[in-house]
């Protein structure tokens, strides 16, 4: 038997081809059921580009189910709260288009405030709330936890007596950033750098001093 | 002189500093009201705990420092708290901030509220940690940094060297110059009992050469004092004078030839570095239980007719110091809080010192001139020549102005010290440090967004894990009250046997429970995931573990949602 295959050289390369094919075969078979991934990465590395406010203006209750639906071919702008951004970033990850915002940008980024005099305690916008962001009782006044509020809107619609507002986020001091110089040609902000113009004259002098020497 | 090292680039743009030095250092006058802002430095602000209305001694705590990193902020006179709103702060963003504001009446006494004084040099680490926390010192160098937090590196880092950084290289600011000639013995005894405190065995002073006064007055400082009161060995080392060396990756590689690791810490190379003001206020702490209440400040300027150094109390109005200090209002054209390359312009007189002023630069018209129309980038590279961090600025540009993240991030956009020499050689006056600082906020901010939503992610799925579990309950409630109910018909009925009998156990429901039972194994793996890798984060000092710890109940819940299920499936297919 061996040798009748040592003997034919062709015979001898496709014993050869279709052991080595069933060895990396049996090898790639086991790599994955071994390193099998559960769900899907790629909603998950859509989800990780969506805002998480969860506040259903897709269409879709949650993020999550919203990045489902990108992944089955659903359109990719239909986030406002993210934005222009998301859009494009998620395009980035698609390969698809960027398209225009269908809806309305959100300006800032908002918080719930509830107007605590008028909360009559109904608990309707504790249900309502995605992200577990307000405290309260039946009966008893609620309030929304700031840090935890994503402000996604979906608390306002179901209170009975309209006590709940959407404020802008209160920005703290770590969080404010220097803006962009506007560009070549156009007069710089008062916040700009000060270089003392005197100064880059001496400082020249100087230095031309210092090549002489 | 010892050898010295080099850092590449620099510039030498003209000190100016003879303006504030013909003074000696002297006190200002007490303020009558002082507005103190709860965010003085790097980290969460402080917690008021004070009331309106209530009398205050001076160096009594008003505010308690939150979280980890913090600071605490005290009374900076003996008076009354007559608000706790938001006022105009020296902040570059020209906004407002929470502040505690105190009134004294000009003719009561001033009263001290002291901690008790300890000695320094036999006090145990965690008395002298536990005081640091207590006073309030920061580093007052500029940056803000929470003293008792560098203190405590050497839990995690081995330090062998504590610099002191008296460069001090920025045009106009003289502070730690005078604060050197006037108190070198309590610089240096700050700086024994920070590096004892950290274990580090020697002490280098690195001064620029511009300084002879107070380089004499060290030495002299040095000498008096007896050998056994020196526990480390002290050195004195003076560097030309470029800028920036003060800076502190700057200043260690040219003291030791040490480079800080890019993203890295000083500590990551055993090395600790502080501002003189900084070891005089913890001496001060230390040794006479005196709380951070005044800081040395520069006041200069050609707009000012008597410039020169003061200690101020914290909170003082910047207009009562100038005008002290003989402000020319009319000439007066920018005022500068920090100095003319790192500082920021503030839009008012009307704002009180806090711990990071360490200058105020008072100029004129035509001393510092409107910043130039800025023109097209022509490639020079003379930008690049003098970045003492060995960065690209012409390219960091190109990436800040096409608002290109990632590449700015590649090429280290986050070494940049902000100090300005790229800005100050450019031929077509382009503000880069403006391009960078506004591009490192964006990019922060971005980073700040992602965390923000993956906390919602989080809150969200444990959430509906929370609704999951509850539903499950319910199911498996609703189930026992129909089996009792069921029970009680069958025995109504007795001896009647049930018209349906047992209901065979169906291939659905067995294909079910292994669908439970592998979905409570997936369940549990996961939960066992996340504990783990909430011990991990505790294990590794990480102090925001409040996700992981979501994460964890997340997974419990699904837990015993799918447990509840699997029950009531049991139970189901058993009768």
């Amino acid at each position: 038997m061996f040798e009748v295959i040592a003997d034919n050289g062709i015979l001898a390369a496709i014993v050869a081809l279709v052991v080595l094919a069933a060895g990396f075969g049996a090898l790639l078979g086991f790599a994955g059921e071994r390193f099998r991934v559960e769900g899907d990465p790629v909603v998950e590395r859509i989800d990780a580009l969506l805002p998480q406010t969860q506040c259903g203006q897709c269409g879709y209750p949650g993020c999550r189910p919203y990045a489902e639906a990108i992944n089955q071919g659903d359109e990719i702008n239909k986030c406002p709260p993210g934005g222009d951004t998301t859009i494009e970033a998620l395009a980035d990850l698609l390969g698809r288009e960027p398209k225009p915002l269908d809806g309305e940008a959100q300006q800032s980024p908002k918080v719930a405030y509830i107007r605590e005099a008028e909360c009559i305690g109904c608990t309707k916008c504790i249900q309502a709330c995605p992200v577990d962001a307000i405290l309260g009782a039946a009966k008893h006044m609620h309030t929304v936890i700031v840090d935890e509020c994503t402000g996604c809107d979906l608390c306002v619609d179901p209170c009975p007596v309209d006590c709940i507002d959407m404020l802008p986020r209160p920005r703290s001091l770590d969080e404010w950033h220097w803006p962009q110089p506007a560009g070549p040609g156009l007069p710089q902000q008062a916040t700009s750098l000060s270089l003392i113009a005197s100064d880059r004259q001496l400082s020249e002098d100087r230095r031309s001093q210092r090549g002489a020497a | 002189m010892t050898r010295s090292f080099d850092f590449p680039g620099g510039i030498f743009p003209p000190e100016r500093k003879i303006i504030s030095t013909r003074q000696l250092l002297r006190e200002a006058a007490l303020p009558t009201r002082v507005v103190l802002p709860l965010d003085q430095h790097i980290g969460q602000a402080a917690e008021p705990c004070v009331r309106v209305g209530q009398a205050v001694k001076t160096g009594e705590p008003v505010a308690i420092g939150q979280g980890m990193l913090t600071a605490d902020l005290h009374a900076s006179i003996t008076g009354t708290v007559t608000a706790i709103e938001a006022c105009p702060i020296p902040h570059p963003s020209q906004g407002r901030y929470l502040a505690v504001v105190i009134e004294r009446d000009p003719d009561a006494p001033e009263t001290w509220q002291r901690m008790p004084a300890l000695d320094w040099r036999s006090a145990d680490s965690d008395t002298l940690t536990e005081r640091l926390t207590r006073s309030g010192v920061v580093g007052l160098g500029g940056a803000g940094f929470p003293t008792q937090i560098k203190a405590r590196v050497h839990e995690r880092h081995r330090i062998d060297t504590l610099i002191v950084n008296a460069a001090e290289c920025e045009p106009y600011i003289t502070a730690d110059d005078l604060l050197l000639r006037t108190y070198p013995q309590e610089v240096l005894d700050g700086a024994r009992l920070l590096a004892r405190l950290a274990g580090a065995e020697r002490i280098l002073v690195g001064i620029e050469d511009n300084k002879p006064e107070a380089i004499a007055a060290l030495q002299a400082a040095l000498a008096d004092s007896s050998p056994e009161r020196d526990t480390c060995p002290i050195e004195i080392r003076v560097v030309t004078t470029r800028y920036p060396s003060g800076g502190e990756k700057q200043l260690i590689k040219r003291l030791l030839d040490r480079e800080v690791p890019s993203g890295g810490l000083p500590a990551d190379i055993g090395v600790l570095c502080h501002n003189p003001g900084t070891l005089r206020a913890t001496l001060q702490a230390v040794r006479d239980g005196q709380p951070l209440v005044s800081r040395i400040v520069t006041l200069t300027g050609e707009a000012l007719a008597h410039p020169g150094n003061v200690e101020a109390r914290l909170g003082t109005p910047i207009h009562s110091l100038l005008e002290e200090a003989g402000l020319k209002e009319r000439e007066l054209g920018q005022l500068l809080m920090g100095g003319p390359l790192m500082g920021f312009p503030l839009a008012s007189t009307a704002l009180p010192i806090v711990k990071t002023t360490n200058c105020l630069v008072a100029a004129t018209r035509t001393e510092l001139p409107p910043p130039p129309v800025e023109q097209p980038c022509i490639r020079c590279g003379a930008c690049e020549e003098v970045c003492p961090a060995s960065l690209l600025p012409q390219q960091l540009y190109w990436f800040a102005r096409g608002r290109e993240h990632d590449k700015a991030q590649l090429f280290n956009l986050f070494d940049c010290i902000e100090c300005g020499a790229c800005a100050y050689v450019c031929p077509s006056h382009i503000p880069l440090v403006q391009y960078y600082r506004a591009t490192k906020g964006e990019i922060r901010a971005h980073r700040l967004e992602a965390q923000r939503a993956e906390h919602a992610r989080h809150r969200f799925e444990f959430r509906q894990a929370r609704i999951e579990r509850e539903a499950a309950e319910k199911e498996a409630r609703r189930q026992a009250r129909a089996k009792a109910a069921s029970r009680v018909t069958a025995h109504n009925a007795e001896a009647e046997p049930s018209p349906r009998g047992k209901p065979a156990l169906g291939p659905d429901s067995k294909e079910q429970l292994k669908q439970l039972r592998i979905a409570q194994a997936a369940a549990k793996a996961s939960l066992r995931k996340a504990e783990k890798a909430l011990a991990r984060a505790g294990e590794s000092g990480n102090d925001d573990t409040a996700d992981l710890e979501v994460q964890v109940a997340t997974a419990q819940e699904n837990l015993q949602a799918i447990e509840t299920r699997l029950a009531s499936a049991k139970e189901a297919s058993s009768t």
